[in-house]
């Protein structure tokens, strides 16, 4: 796709400093949060013609993204007392806080041909003032589900202080096929579903995709040869190649470093798997761990000095933290049942797991040292979380059970509020949530 | 407008998908693909001869069982196991122009990463017990699917008994050998 790729520009005027710590508006995202922020989206002045129905669909997306995340419900324009004719025109804050609406957001759109120029303002409307400045994008029309994803990722930056993820993308496996013959395909998407574009084709089986730091990259097993190996596809021309890795049967359960200059994995080599590091720019390889049981699923911790893995070294697969070079590992999981698929929290607090207990999976998290453990989810088979890039929401796949069963993937807070099935069309398993975009 | 006057104005590359169409392979979903299928159901489908032939891969797959089970979360070859492989063993020795690859899998109840270190500890274990009876181990290969092809789909341990497998798949290899 990025052949066809069209480069925008976005004209990004920053808030203006502290004005917004003043004002109730004001959500700090923690487990107690239950009661939602109120806000009101009127539709987005069209300023010219042409820009009627994209300024209708950035004021849907933006209630929508809003909405999405749980922490904020939208007063519908039903209730409306005021409208809003101009952008410029000076708020009725009495009549917003008539409806009980705490936030309220305006913002005005102009099509010149392709070019696509949105405005936008957030009101804290119980203190009666401005939150942040009015900022502009400029883009193009196609684009306009990013622009509106930016508007909600900039209002949800303002009211929580924390970093949005509307403006994000999902690697996945898209599944097709009976279970006993599931085709599997590489493909990417928006956060919410939008833009599925895929990566490969179905003639070999693809597993669990991840994407490097930056997004360009993503690395994923593929059964192409037969035998698991690890290829590199660049994501901008879908252009693939096969890791080199150290000497082994098979290679799998890949993730880049920090830096996107390493790739972590594990190689099995007679019947014993163990965790390897390659370095994409030498080609060197280390060994990391060579115990005789199974180590996998490593993910490094933001600094990049420890790995999270799982190993059934104990006799059932628990988590492990060891240093990035390898050596002395200390167990973090002591709950009943199994761990694995640890992933490591962008903040670098937390790591998610998967789950296997009394025959239900959960998708759960721990501290680091293993302690306040919490399972999110419970479901006949739950796996592999990914973090969302503010580290406030975990994406993950569930399948059915039965002869019928067929693999979604969903959402859930890490407070395990909001849980919810992500609109893909067709199966869709191994979800790896991209940074947000530039 | 005033209130931008103070604002730094940023240019910064977007970079956004103008495709319509998302598949650039002219599949629609799995339809065209062949995911997985060589040999992932160790059916061993491309090889003639008769069940009664000894010689013929038929009698491998049928009279002698080209497949064996594992319990849970383990990979020792079960006595039944081993009265398999000593024929698997047998008929190798004396078909010396085929090789095989010997297949590992594992129920749907384990995480995906799990089950194809399983699946290869299962499938490495009935390497090592073909080549402590003669088999060279130059023959022999093996690769994991881990949960990836379960031959029967249903939820319950009838279906995951035979799951948890590894399947040795022939190849006819007289002129690659």
């Amino acid at each position: 796709m990025m052949k066809r790729l069209l480069t925008l520009l976005l004209a990004l005027m920053l808030a203006g400093p502290a004005l917004a710590q003043s004002g109730p508006l004001r959500l700090t995202i923690t487990d107690g949060v239950i009661e939602p922020i109120t806000f009101a989206v009127p539709t987005f002045q069209a300023e010219n013609g042409a820009a009627g129905q994209v300024a209708a669909d950035i004021s849907r997306l933006v209630a929508q993204d809003l909405a999405g995340t749980g922490l904020f419900r939208e007063v519908p324009a039903t209730a409306f007392i005021s409208q809003v004719s101009s952008f410029t025109q000076p708020v009725a804050y009495a009549d917003w806080r008539a409806i009980n609406s705490q936030g309220l957001i305006t913002g005005a759109v102009t099509v010149n041909g392709n070019q696509l120029v949105v405005k936008f303002r957030l009101y804290d409307v119980f203190s009666g003032q401005e939150l942040g400045q009015g900022q502009q994008l400029v883009g193009t029309v196609d684009g306009w589900r990013r622009m509106a994803h930016k508007v909600a990722d900039a209002t949800y930056s303002r009211i929580t202080g924390e970093g949005g993820y509307f403006d994000s993308r999902v690697v996945f496996v898209s599944e097709s096929g009976p279970k006993d013959n599931r085709q599997k395909r590489l493909a990417i998407m928006d956060y919410d579903g939008a833009n599925l574009q895929f990566l490969t084709d179905s003639s070999a089986i693809v597993l669990a995709p991840r994407f490097s730091p930056n997004g360009d990259r993503v690395l994923y097993t593929s059964f192409e040869s037969g035998f698991p190996r690890i290829n590199v596809l660049n994501v901008g021309n879908v252009s693939r190649q096969q890791l080199g890795t150290a000497q082994g049967e098979m290679a799998f359960s890949p993730r880049f470093s920090r830096d996107g200059r390493q790739v972590i994995y594990s190689l099995s080599n007679g019947g014993n798997t163990d965790i390897y590091r390659t370095d994409l720019g030498t080609g060197q390889h280390v060994r990391l761990t060579s115990a005789p049981s199974i180590e996998t699923a490593p993910s490094l911790s933001p600094d990049g000095s420890q790995i999270v893995f799982e190993s059934d070294r104990s006799g059932t697969q628990q988590l492990y933290i060891m240093p990035a070079n390898g050596g002395e590992a200390r167990r973090i999981s002591f709950g009943d049942g199994r761990y694995g698929t640890p992933v490591w929290s962008p903040r670098g607090d937390l790591v998610a797991f998967t789950k296997q207990n009394a025959g239900r999976f959960h998708i759960g998290v721990m501290r680091t040292d293993g302690s306040e453990e919490r399972l999110l989810t419970s479901s006949f088979l739950d796996e592999g979380p990914t973090w969302s890039p503010n580290g406030r929401v975990i994406m993950f796949s569930r399948e059915t059970q039965g002869a019928g069963g067929t693999s979604s993937m969903y959402s859930v807070d890490i407070s395990g509020r909001n849980l919810k099935a992500v609109p893909v069309q067709g199966g869709a398993s191994d979800p790896s949530w991209g940074p947000l975009q530039p | 407008m005033k209130m931008m006057t103070r604002a730094t104005v940023l240019l910064l590359a977007l970079a956004t998908a103008a495709c319509t169409n998302p598949d650039r392979f002219g599949g629609a979903g799995g339809a065209d693909g062949a995911n997985g299928a060589n040999g992932a159901n160790g059916a061993n489908g491309g090889l003639a001869g008769s069940a009664n032939d000894p010689a013929s891969p038929q009698f491998f797959n049928q009279t002698i069982g080209d497949r064996v089970l594992f319990a849970v979360d383990t990979s020792t070859i079960t006595p039944t196991g081993k009265t398999i492989l000593d024929g698997q063993a047998q008929w190798l020795q004396t078909n010396a122009d085929y090789r095989a690859v010997i297949e590992g899998h594992a129920d749907e109840q384990g995480t995906r990463e799990y089950n194809l270190a399983l699946g290869q500890r299962r499938a490495n274990a009935v390497r090592e017990y073909l080549v402590s009876r003669g088999v060279p181990s130059s023959r022999l290969q093996v690769t994991s699917f881990g949960k990836e092809r379960p031959i029967e789909v249903c939820s319950e341990e009838s279906c995951y008994a035979k799951n948890r497998r590894a399947v040795t798949v022939l190849s006819f290899s007289s002129i690659t050998s």
